[in-house]
């Protein structure tokens, strides 16, 4: 469970947002919404610890995040508007040392089921680099797959993706919640889950 | 938990990283090949004066290596930067102090091992002895891994500044000052007849030194350039 209390945050002297408030647990879904600029990146990397806030409170189980550091990485997954793959590794190399360093030993079998899901069959062994974006997109988020956290933080996820990769995401997102995950999410394309209620935050 | 073991999470970066060196060779090599046109420019340019040539010999290597080690150190964290890997190590339930060791060694073993190897080769041109040879060689096996810890803390300051390159520069070649002044002491010391011992310990203490404080501190740097 995952709670924010007066999360403020500035970028550079400029206020993002301040007095946030809002608390999500096992098996919920919420969406960041706002306008260009309006800070939900911001507050996705807030949340995941890589922005200080300026002020307020995040804890995860009760416990500051800042505190918990890596225990709370290794309870937690979050995509960003980089793909953070390697062009000059293939798909399987790449995930492998994402998975690596998530902690998690994988063989390579699983790693190839895992992209096959993503529909990137044939594609496995090919250098990320003669991929197209969306491909790349697809390589990047079989790490949801492979990497088994409660909480993603996903920074729009659906960036590039077609539209059976989309109906693909959100049966991945599905999945995760019926496996009492949590997924904080933002994006401006519609996406719905079947059968769970989407929490929705607006940042002004 | 899921953290790695020390040497597990070690392999893994140093593996990948190495893997991603020998896919962009070019990289590799610009900082070999720099090093050996500055060692080899000066004999042209000053004349073939043996007695001068030999005299120069041990600063002159130096000061190349130390301008050579300066070239890759943008490199270092930029292209992981960029592509956002780097922050999904930040991310890792594993130690940033000990990733960024990890990256420290690969980019010695590709960056600054080459030159320790190359080095004798260089020194013969200028008429080297033996035993001034194998001093040279220790004292760059001691001095380039200084040289990438330190360079390291500069690269991740200057991490996503622009002309970031010629930045790291002016930071870090004042803190390898006293590198340069132990690692060409002791090659000169040798071949003026004195033990070189004191010049090397003093360069194993620096190392010791700069690899126990300069991981954190390059980690923390980090962290405040990804913010």
């Amino acid at each position: 469970m995952l709670e924010i209390s007066n999360l403020a945050c500035n970028r550079g002297d400029h206020l993002l947002f301040s007095d946030l408030n809002f608390s999500i647990s096992a098996g919920q879904l919420l969406q960041v919404q706002g306008a260009n600029g309006s800070g939900k990146t911001s507050l996705l990397r807030t949340l995941c610890g890589l922005v200080i806030p300026a002020m307020g409170e995040i804890k995860w189980r009760g416990q500051d995040i800042h505190e918990l550091d890596e225990k709370f990485y290794a309870e937690m997954i979050y995509l960003g508007h980089s793909n953070a793959i390697k062009d000059e590794l293939n798909a399987v190399e790449n995930l492998r040392i994402s998975a690596g360093l998530a902690g998690c030993k994988l063989d390579d079998k699983q790693i190839i089921a895992a992209l096959r899901r993503m529909g990137l069959r044939g594609r496995e062994m090919l250098p990320v680099r003669v991929l197209s974006q969306g491909q790349c997109r697809r390589v990047a988020l079989a790490r949801l797959l492979l990497i088994n956290v409660s909480l993603w933080i996903l920074d729009e996820p659906l960036t590039a993706l077609d539209v059976s990769a989309v109906g693909l995401m959100q049966e991945l997102i599905g999945e995760h919640l019926a496996n009492k995950g949590m997924v904080i999410y933002t994006t401006h394309q519609p996406l719905e889950v079947a059968g769970v209620e989407t929490q929705r935050l607006a940042l002004s | 938990m899921n953290q790695l073991s020390l040497l597990g999470l070690i392999s893994l970066v140093v593996r990948r990283d190495l893997v991603l060196a020998m896919r962009r060779r070019a990289d590799v090599l610009t900082t070999l090949i720099f090093f050996v046109m500055v060692v080899s420019l000066f004999p042209l340019g000053v004349g073939p004066e043996m007695e001068m040539l030999r005299k120069m010999a041990p600063g002159l290597v130096w000061v190349s290596a130390l301008l050579a080690s300066m070239l890759s150190l943008g490199r270092m964290f930029s292209a992981d930067y960029l592509d956002g890997t780097l922050e999904q190590m930040m991310l890792a339930p594993q130690s940033l102090a000990i990733v960024v060791l990890s990256k420290i060694l690969a980019h010695w073993m590709v960056s600054g091992f080459p030159l320790v190897i190359i080095a004798p080769v260089l020194g013969m041109q200028f008429d080297m002895s033996a035993q001034a040879l194998w001093v040279l060689m220790i004292t760059l096996l001691l001095g380039t891994p200084i040289l990438s810890v330190i360079g390291a803390a500069g690269a991740a300051l200057t991490l996503g500044l622009r002309g970031g390159g010629a930045l790291v520069s002016l930071l870090v070649l004042p803190l390898c000052i006293p590198v340069l002044i132990f690692g060409a002491g002791a090659v000169e010391s040798v071949v003026s007849g004195i033990n070189a011992g004191s010049n090397l310990a003093l360069l194993g203490a620096i190392l010791v030194m700069a690899l126990a404080f300069m991981p954190w501190i390059t980690a923390h740097a980090l962290r405040i350039s990804l913010e």
